[in-house]
């Protein structure tokens, strides 16, 4: 294919074409677009045009992704019990429909508040959330997700700390989080210290004890835990108190905040996690929202972007990106933290939602959720086939333990329309024959019954 | 625009308000001992739907938009958002399934993946292509670890990252995550680096250069392939920083140049929405040397026709998020890949080159130009012939917003003092750009003849300029009754 | 006026002898205040720091910019001027008095000596000025 004349067809999202392409360029004063691209050197010019797809129309592009859309497997038409770090929750209508708003969508960071004042009251706002539902005192704009969200939170303590070397990660944390923090540590000569689980599926304070050594900065469990288990922060923060190091809290499922006593009141110094259980669709793991929230004593240590209040020339109330000298476009290989771009729309999101659900609504859902996974886990202990190997407290997910291998319950669930759970023994060796159950708002009394009755059946098949 | 500041959604909560409805629970209520529940969440906020959307509503009057107009941030790639990625991403297909699925259960997502990776690869003309960073800094960050890696490797990860005095501050600070020092490199007087500063450079000790292409005055390293070259010779590799890749896509290939990594923010040349700040996608294409070194799953597609996550790279870094990356960020961009197809992507670069060079053909003369060197997508400005009234680049970008633009970038690149960098984009049709010409013509005339009134504005704006010393020094982050 | 009695740094910090023994005062000048603009915060060592001359002792923030301080001498510090924190403006307003940063003890006061006088100072900074 040799290269077009560059007019010959003209593209709907480029509006300039052949008259004002001549006009443009008799001002400019050359002859062809061609000449603008003199300083490329000839051998590294392409002399086709690339080898893609397309020009397609919307018609042809809607056929297309639609048709490949179809082929998955999901909650459209099954009933979902997937977590383990992504959760399907209630999405009020509205909240998509007002990000379509091109003032939102289609507007960038917002360096220049006299214009922005919408996206920075917003991130405000949300940080003023985060704040209320974590206990501590300041939050940051937003972090890439949960997992990087740890990543920071890391290395946030090793600033504050110094000079110390080793950091102590449940082996509870989602384990994605922690290979996350292990690619990020690979270079910076930091041991990660994984600390197990005793059979109430809490982490083993014993070894906890043994593991903080004076070497140690930062202590991270999650609650509720990979397991699903609501962790004991007290016990926690008490061990790593006696260490001298920060301890972190790492939240997976972000509603749980609405019922749960949150780790600033157990005098964690870093809350870090992933706020996409706050409405936000699971769309195959992202774009999701890292949310940061520490102790004001940190505040100067904190990654990303910070919105703070002060007023214009004439006394109004206004927002502003403040503190930015952490930043890495000001303090540049010395940042605290290389992130630009962040997640604000979904940001955005998460203070639509927490703002529309409210005090009330966020103890709701909390509620709801706790209550139809204690109700799902007593049916299945009535009937008595499965086990349900951990004891400890539970928020919405637990974990179930079959006579047979998971990944096979699990692919007899589906042929009854049930996406049942995530097999552990992807994550932790030993445990092929278990997997998690997450249990929302979402679910009615019905769903449950029918997960209960298809389990069964399907392990009673297996047996015969 | 409005010219009201409104309320915090705090402080429009009045008790009993509520904004949502849930079914009525249809189990037993459960509880959890009492210390592990929480009170009331104090100051947390009671409204109605109506108070939302009205909230939200009028927010988001205070900004301005690329809807709106041009926004001409240089860099930043503030191109036409279509609608279509929109409404693809929202198929409950996509928006509803599961990162942690089983492979043949997201027959569809897998396949999409693939693909998207096979047009990246084509464009870069690289052998692969990771898409699991989230943004720029994040792909940075990833293919720095990979360069690490593979010198790791073959005995020495070496110490040093030379980096150009024009780069964005992400290569610093994403070099210096991934364990490097950093050098910087003096620019010559076109704005670019000479191959001698660069030979002169590039010791046993240097691991990589991250260089920006265009750079950030947008002109193009014409040595580029002798700059791989040299670091090829000396065992190190070339990444380049592919934020501007809007003004050579179809036109040229990283690959081609030499170049060993290359990472793409798709919320710029790939049209996904910037939404005030993020989400974007920073996937990173890499040469044949790197490829054992991807983050782990790669999507691989079998003999049959299916796909799979592959998780066995032995020498992987690792993952570097956890899940499947900004999947629905990826849904747009190629979306946007396939409604412009192959001629459409090179028109984006010629367009886009001759929009920067109308503007800059426009502005001559009432602006000055401290690079002459011929640029692409983006020209940069000083304000050094407005200074002596003692008007500066941050009055004439206040000024702007009087006309009712977006200001450019300003104060950056580093290089020149009281930068205006300045970047149409494609999108912009010719009676936007001569509009915004007109203006900041205009505004040069304003400099000699009413200057306070340049260094006071902006006048229009719902709130004019701000006390950011005071946010800085007394930080208030967070409301409080 | 760049005061007299005090001796300046190329890295703009002045020193300040203290009227008894070997203490001296440290902060930044007033041409370097103006430089930075707004200062916003500022990062002082801790009481009981030993610094060599050139060390770093701590930085300095306006709204857009940070800058490290350099001791000019060496020594011990014993005494960081907390009004600083709540504050920091005071360096803008009154850098030669109420936005002095530390007291330091000297261990080499040769030191002093070889830095610039304030008309050596005034002459370094017009030259820079005009760069």
């Amino acid at each position: 294919m040799s290269l077009p004349d560059p007019l010959t067809d003209q593209h709907r999202y480029i509006s300039n074409a052949s008259q004002d392409v001549g006009e443009m360029l008799e001002v400019i004063g050359i002859d062809s677009i061609d000449a603008l691209f003199e300083t490329i050197p000839d051998d590294v010019k392409l002399k086709e045009l690339l080898n893609i797809p397309g020009p397609w129309s919307e018609i042809e592009s809607r056929r297309w992704f639609r048709a490949l859309a179809a082929k998955n497997l999901t909650a459209v038409d099954h009933v979902s019990f997937l977590g383990g770090g992504a959760y399907l929750h209630y999405q009020p209508a509205c909240i998509d429909q007002l990000l379509l708003r091109a003032e939102f969508l289609t507007s960038y960071t917002p360096y220049q508040p006299e214009v922005s004042q919408g996206t920075l009251q917003s991130i405000f706002e949300y940080q003023t959330h985060q704040c209320l539902l974590t206990g501590l005192d300041v939050a940051n704009a937003s972090l890439y997700d949960g997992s990087t969200g740890l990543c920071e939170a890391v290395l946030l303590a090793e600033r504050v700390v110094r000079n110390r070397k080793r950091v102590v990660i449940a082996k509870s944390v989602h384990p994605q989080y922690t290979e996350t923090v292990r690619t990020y540590l690979q270079n910076l000569g930091y041991e990660i210290v994984e600390v197990g689980w005793t059979d109430d599926g809490r982490i083993d304070t014993a070894a906890l004890r043994e593991a903080c050594t004076s070497d140690v900065f930062a202590v991270a469990v999650q609650s509720p835990n990979f397991l699903g288990v609501i962790e004991d922060y007290d016990a926690v923060a008490q061990i790593a108190d006696a260490a001298g190091a920060v301890k972190i809290a790492v939240i997976c499922e972000a509603t749980s905040l609405g019922i749960l006593t949150p780790p600033g009141a157990h005098g964690f110094d870093i809350a870090v996690g992933e706020g996409q259980a706050w409405g936000v669709p699971t769309q195959y793991g992202g774009p999701f929202v890292g949310f940061m929230v520490v102790k004001d004593a940190l505040k100067r240590h904190m990654p990303g972007r910070l919105v703070g209040e002060t007023v214009d020339v004439d006394g109004k109330r206004a927002y502003v990106l403040t503190l930015a000298t952490r930043e890495q476009h000001i303090r540049r290989g010395k940042a605290t933290s290389n992130i630009c771009t962040n997640e604000a729309l979904i940001a955005l999101a998460a203070n639509m939602y927490l703002s529309l659900m409210g005090k009330e609504g966020l103890r709701e859902v909390g509620q709801q959720c706790l209550s139809k996974a204690a109700y799902l886990r007593a049916e299945l202990q009535k009937v008595g086939l499965v086990i349900l190997p951990f004891s400890g407290p539970i928020y919405n997910e637990f974990v179930v333990r079959t006579p047979f291998p998971a990944a096979e319950i699990l692919a007899d669930l589906e042929h009854a329309k049930i996406l049942g759970g995530i097999p552990l023994g992807q994550f932790y060796e030993g445990h092929d024959n278990e997997f998690l159950v997450a249990v929302t708002e979402l679910h009615t009394r019905e769903h449950l019954d029918q997960f209960v009755a298809a389990l069964t059946a399907v392990i009673s098949r297996e047996r015969r | 625009m409005t010219t009201t500041p409104t309320a915090l959604i705090f402080e429009h909560s009045k008790r009993g308000r509520r904004g949502y409805r849930l079914p009525a629970l249809d189990v037993p209520p459960a509880e959890l001992t009492p210390s592990l529940m929480r009170d009331e969440i104090a100051d947390e906020v009671e409204v109605s739907e109506v108070d939302v959307i009205r909230h939200f509503t009028r927010l988001s009057k205070l900004n301005v938009s690329i809807d709106a107009g041009l926004y001409p941030l240089g860099s930043c790639t503030m191109k036409h958002n279509p609608r279509l990625n929109e409404e693809i991403a929202r198929t409950p297909g996509f928006a509803l399934s599961h990162p942690l699925q089983p492979d043949h259960q997201v027959q569809g997502n897998l396949a999409l993946l693939w693909h998207i990776e096979r047009t990246l690869m084509e464009i870069f003309g690289l052998p692969r292509v990771t898409l699991q960073p989230v943004a720029g800094a994040h792909g940075e960050l990833t293919g720095i670890l990979m360069v690490h890696k593979a010198l790791a490797k073959s005995g020495n990860a070496r110490k040093y990252i030379l980096i150009p005095d024009s780069a964005h501050g992400t290569n610093p600070a994403s070099a210096a995550f991934a364990g490097y020092q950093i050098k910087e490199l003096k620019s010559n007087s076109r704005g670019t680096v000479d191959i001698d500063t660069l030979a002169a450079a590039v010791t046993e000790d240097v691991a990589a250069l991250m260089i920006t292409v265009p750079n950030t005055l947008g002109v193009f390293e014409t040595d580029i392939k002798r700059f791989a070259d040299i670091l090829h010779e000396k065992g190190a590799y070339l990444y380049c920083d592919g934020a501007n890749l809007n003004s050579f896509v179809g036109i040229a290939r990283p690959g081609d140049m030499g170049i060993d990594v290359i990472h793409s923010n798709l919320h710029k040349t790939f049209s996904t929405p910037h939404g005030g700040g993020g989400p974007g996608a920073g996937p990173v294409g890499v040469s044949e040397k790197l490829v054992p070194f991807l983050p782990t799953p790669t999507v691989e597609q079998r003999e049959d026709g299916t796909y799979y996550l592959d998780h066995g790279h032995p020498d992987s870094i690792g993952r570097v998020r956890a899940f499947n990356g900004n999947f629905n960020v990826l849904v747009r961009a190629l979306t946007y890949m396939r409604s412009m197809g192959p001629d459409g992507l090179r028109r984006i670069a010629q367009i886009a080159v001759l929009n920067a060079n109308y503007i800059r053909a426009r502005l001559r003369g009432s602006y000055h130009l401290p690079y002459d060197a011929p640029s692409l997508h983006e020209v940069v400005f000083s304000d050094k012939l407005q200074t002596a009234k003692d008007v500066h680049t941050l009055d004439i970008a206040k000024r702007l917003m009087d006309y009712g633009f977006h200001p450019p970038t300003i104060y950056f690149p580093l290089i020149v003092a009281g930068a205006l960098m300045i970047e149409p984009t494609e999108s912009e049709p010719k009676e936007e750009l001569d509009a915004f010409c007109d203006a900041m013509i205009a505004i040069a005339k304003e400099c000699e003849e009413r200057p306070e009134l340049v260094r006071s504005a902006p006048h229009t704006t719902p709130v004019r300029r701000l006390d950011e010393a005071r946010a800085a020094r007394q930080p208030v982050l967070r409301w409080k009754r | 006026m760049t005061p007299e009695d005090n001796r300046y740094a190329k890295s703009h910090e002045y020193v300040h002898p203290e009227a008894e023994g070997d203490l001296v005062v440290i902060g930044i000048s007033d041409y370097a205040q103006k430089e930075l603009g707004d200062v916003v915060f500022v990062e002082l060592p801790q009481v009981g720091a030993e610094l060599e001359q050139g060390d770093e002792f701590g930085s300095i923030e306006s709204v857009k910019a940070v800058s490290e301080l350099f001791s000019p001498v060496s020594g011990e510090v014993v005494e960081v001027n907390e009004a600083l924190t709540d504050k920091p403006e005071l360096i803008n307003t009154d850098p030669y008095g109420d936005g002095w940063m530390m007291k330091m003890r000297l261990t080499t006061p040769e030191e002093v000596d070889e830095m610039m006088t304030a008309e050596e100072y005034d002459e370094y900074v017009e030259k820079e000025s005009a760069h």
